[in-house]
């Protein structure tokens, strides 16, 4: 009998022309929260799909063990069978169903062709009861925030008997407070015997919680460490694991000289589309000045990504407010109106709103810009791939060409090609919502890059990021979004993440 | 030496491996082609290879394909149009009662049809771009209506005849020139010049882009294959003309396709109206923020699809020499398949004229052949639904393995 709950020997799993994992081993013990780190593309998705059965037994090689068992799962179905449940970045859940309809989805309680919803209501309470979740077994999903509905794909994975726990990236959507809430959850879970297998990019809560730490690194496995033991590691350690080397600075801070005032938004107010006597932004005043990086920080669902949306016309109504690009007042209804004017919005939702994945580079990094690039509406093909081409060069994207569709590039790739986009239609305020979510380290460095450069060049970067080291790091000011409001604006020296957070959460500056 | 020769053949077959693998679709629909007929001319004892029928097949490839043209823009930006078969017998109607009980011009009506395609196309589009009525249910009721509107004009009576310009459309072939000029068969001097243009003009771009694509160092096919590309689609594109040639000639509704077709693939490759519209299939989000104009867009997209359902309208009409109430009847169908059967995402975002004109050939390929065959009618219907969900299956199954 082996100590370990779970044990992955030798896993090596290829893909047309790449090999995903490259003899990978990891061995998980029972009752411990173990977290699964490194760069994107290293490997860690592919290991869960393997352990999941999603990528089927006979398509890789190595073995899986459960419990000194030899398992070999064909389907998803076989590896809940014996307890292990993946919880994936994007939810499975049903949004226009109600949380007991979700809790007991494909495994309804009561009779066969019956459904018994008084038993499925109970035992709902009782799971909920357990991850002290608060709300009805009857409340629709869609109604919800992020934070709960991430409890009730656990509460899921708990009806389904499940003892080994995955979570990917589980906080990547979460703001602090629910991720603290998670966090804590998690413990509990393990303190009553529950396996959690941790995947995270945010190496402060791994720090804080895991008690085992493997770091993946090209598709082989670095390191195991005990994070009890001697062998501890710090933030530093990790990173280095993750990357092979030292990283001594995180974030390229250059200093920026602000000149004059480009944009100012002076009390905007959006309406909120759900509800119609909600203000979504409220009243919202702020400056941006030639050459800064102005940092926009607060709590996920904090109004921010809708403060920028309906600047670049494309979010919402609006109820009040002004906006003026160098002194000139602009009437933006739409997008089209906002990159006339000079704005550009880079989207935080990459794949979904940032880029269309069935075309290639060439004709992605165009889009926005084509109307500088033809002629009576005809492209001139020449031009496009000359400046396709200067984009590759320069932001330094991988890609074996042109040519090469988006949907095959990495993250990091796909977001400098967006950034890329963007920057060919000459901006004067470049607007980046999460620039650096979900890319790996390597390339959010050469991102920091890009926008250090951009600023010498004279444009004018707003960055929102829900990552605080990210925003304190990188902005030249941040100001602070609580409930839609304006809530206090920090210079960097001065900018703290207590002070910062503080803000956040709606406290006010001593 | 022979090494090198060895290297450069096997890089060959790899690439021709990947090719076959990565572009099943569009093999599967040359040889859905290829094996339709070949079981026609079993079936049909060599009749279905006959100049005559092919030339026939030609004329009635002609309309499903115009349509498919317009119908490739729609699915590609994310639509559907279930309209263009009612579209076809109004506008078809229209056009014949203009000329019969009105004497116009046939200039004058071609011209007062085809805007009348485009303003039904206002009409749909309206409610779909600017109203957000999904078009399945706005072209879902345009079936319903034009096709009252086409039983109301016609008062059920069939329209006809129709002057000889009118009917040329739709029936008649370019002239010959200095040879047979009083023959009906046989070698036709026109035609002919016209199919080394076309052969000419392929090689010519062809070379073009090659040429183009090595100036920026994109990977090009290697030269055996490159040649044998070359080869394979000029012998394609005489066998489609040579039936022609050596029959009556090229037909002008095979004349007016083929313009189409150049137009529309010079629309879809170096327009931003076409980007757009593949942008717009492909992520309708990103499409919006790029700053595209979504909704004039669609308005275009089914402007332009009135306008072809029209063109095709006059073309039907024509080749039948009158106007029916049941003219177009069900014509949706087979340009649908088509399209997707030409390798259309169904999701949009994805597909090609050419390939939606390749789709035509094979459903008209169907209808002859099966008509040729005394097949009734209950039973065609039911094989080329059969059709439709299997191509659309296909679709759909080729793209999640390459995914």
């Amino acid at each position: 009998m082996s100590d370990h709950i779970l044990e992955m020997k030798n896993i090596v799993k290829e893909f047309p022309g790449v090999r995903a994992l490259d003899n990978v081993s990891f061995q998980v013990k029972p009752g411990e929260i173990h977290a699964l780190v490194g760069e994107n593309g290293a490997g860690k998705s592919t290991l869960i799909k393997v352990l999941s059965g999603v990528h089927p037994n006979g398509s890789y090689q190595g073995q899986i063990h459960v419990d000194g068992q030899e398992q070999r799962f064909l389907h998803i179905k076989d590896s809940e069978n014996v307890g292990i449940a993946v919880i994936y970045q994007e939810l499975g859940l049903v949004p226009q169903m109600s949380v007991v309809e979700n809790l007991f989805l494909g495994a309804e309680k009561g009779r066969a062709y019956r459904i018994d919803w008084d038993v499925a209501n109970t035992e709902a309470l009782k799971y909920l009861k357990e991850l002290r979740l608060d709300v009805s077994p009857k409340a629709l999903i869609r109604n919800l925030g992020i934070g709960k509905q991430q409890l009730v794909e656990i509460a899921k994975a708990l009806a389904k008997k499940a003892r080994i726990l995955v979570l990917d990236e589980p906080t990547a959507a979460l703001n602090e407070q629910d991720s603290a809430n998670l966090l804590s959850i998690l413990r509990e879970l393990r303190d009553r015997g529950v396996t959690c297998i941790y995947i995270s990019h945010k190496l402060g809560e791994v720090l804080e919680i895991a008690d085992t730490v493997t770091v993946l690194r090209d598709g082989k496995t670095i390191g195991t460490r005990d994070m009890h033991g001697p062998e501890r590691l710090d933030e530093a350690g990790i990173v280095s694991l993750m990357v092979g080397r030292e990283l001594t600075e995180r974030f390229p801070r250059v200093e920026h000289t602000p000149g004059e005032v480009v944009l100012q938004v002076r009390d905007w107010s959006v309406q909120d589309p759900e509800n119609s006597e909600k203000r979504i932004v409220d009243n919202v005043s702020f400056d941006v000045r030639k050459g800064e990086i102005l940092g926009v920080a607060g709590l996920m669902g904090a109004g921010r990504t809708e403060l920028m949306m309906s600047l670049f016309g494309a979010y919402g109504k609006r109820l009040s407010g002004t906006m003026l690009l160098n002194g000139q007042q602009l009437n933006i209804r739409s997008p089209l109106d906002a990159i006339r004017a000079g704005l550009a919005y880079v989207t935080e939702d990459r794949k979904g709103k940032g880029l269309v994945l069935g075309m290639d580079v060439r004709e992605n990094t165009s889009l926005a810009a084509l109307k500088y690039l033809s002629r009576f509406s005809i492209i001139n093909r020449l031009e496009e791939i000359r400046r396709a081409e200067e984009y590759v060069k320069s932001l330094r994207i991988k890609t074996p060409s042109i040519e090469q569709k988006v949907k095959n590039l990495s993250g990091g790739n796909q977001q400098k090609v967006v950034l890329g986009k963007w920057m060919l239609t000459n901006p004067k305020v470049l607007i980046l919502d999460e620039p650096t979510r979900g890319i790996d380290i390597g390339a959010k460095f050469e991102i920091y890059n890009i926008m250090n450069d951009l600023v010498e060049k004279g444009v004018c970067i707003v960055m929102i990021s829900s990552e605080l080291p990210e925003v304190l790091g990188m902005s030249d000011r941040v100001i602070v979004i609580h409930q839609g409001r304006l809530n206090g604006e920090l210079h960097w020296s001065e900018a703290t993440q207590e002070k910062t957070m503080l803000l956040a959460t709606g406290g006010t500056e001593k | 030496m022979s090494r090198s020769i060895d290297g450069q053949a096997s890089a060959s077959m790899q690439i021709l491996q990947n090719q076959l693998k990565h572009n099943v679709r569009q093999y599967a629909m040359f040889i859905a082609l290829i094996g339709i007929g070949i079981i026609f001319t079993v079936l049909t004892n060599g009749i279905f290879l006959s100049p005559r029928n092919l030339s026939n097949l030609l004329l009635q490839t002609s309309f499903i394909a115009i349509l498919s043209v317009g119908m490739v823009l729609v699915i590609v930006g994310g639509h559907i149009d279930l309209s263009v078969g009612s579209i076809v017998g109004f506008t078809g109607a229209f056009a014949a009662i203009l000329q019969v009980n009105y004497g116009y011009s046939t200039l004058t009506v071609v011209v007062l049809t085809l805007g009348l395609g485009a303003v039904i196309g206002v009409w749909q589009g309206f409610w779909i771009a600017y109203r957000l009525v999904p078009a399945f249910i706005v072209t879902l009721a345009g079936m319903l209506i034009f096709r009252g509107a086409l039983i109301a004009l016609t008062g059920g009576q069939t329209i006809a005849p129709l002057e000889p310009a009118f009917r040329a459309i739709g029936q008649g072939y370019i002239p010959r020139l200095f040879v047979n000029t009083e023959a009906t068969s046989g070698f036709h001097d026109l035609s002919f010049i016209v199919a080394l243009l076309a052969i000419a003009g392929f090689i010519f771009f062809e070379m073009k882009t090659r040429l183009r694509r090595k100036r920026h160092g994109f990977s090009n096919l290697p030269v055996p294959l490159f040649v044998a590309k070359i080869v394979a689609v000029a012998a394609m594109l005489w066998m489609f003309f040579s039936v022609m040639v050596n029959y009556r000639g090229i037909p002008y509704s095979i004349m007016i396709l083929m313009a189409l077709v150049l137009l529309f693939v010079y629309i879809t490759n170096n327009t931003t109206f076409g980007r757009h519209v593949y942008a717009i299939g492909g992520n309708r989000e990103a499409a919006l923020l790029s700053g595209i104009n979504i909704k004039r867009k669609t308005m275009a997209i089914f402007v332009i699809m009135g306008a072809l359902s029209g063109l095709a309208g006059l073309v039907f009409t024509a080749r039948l020499n009158s106007a029916t109430a049941s003219a177009g009847n069900l014509f949706e169908l087979d340009t649908i398949a088509a399209v997707f059967i030409g390798g259309t995402s169904m999701r949009g975002g994805e597909g090609t004229i050419v390939g939606a004109i390749v789709g035509a050939l094979v459903m008209a390929s169907l209808n002859n052949g099966m008509g040729l065959m005394n097949v009734s009618s209950e039973y065609q219907l039911i094989v080329k639904g059969l059709i439709l969900v299997l191509a659309v299956w296909f679709d759909i199954s080729s793209r999640s393995n390459n995914a």
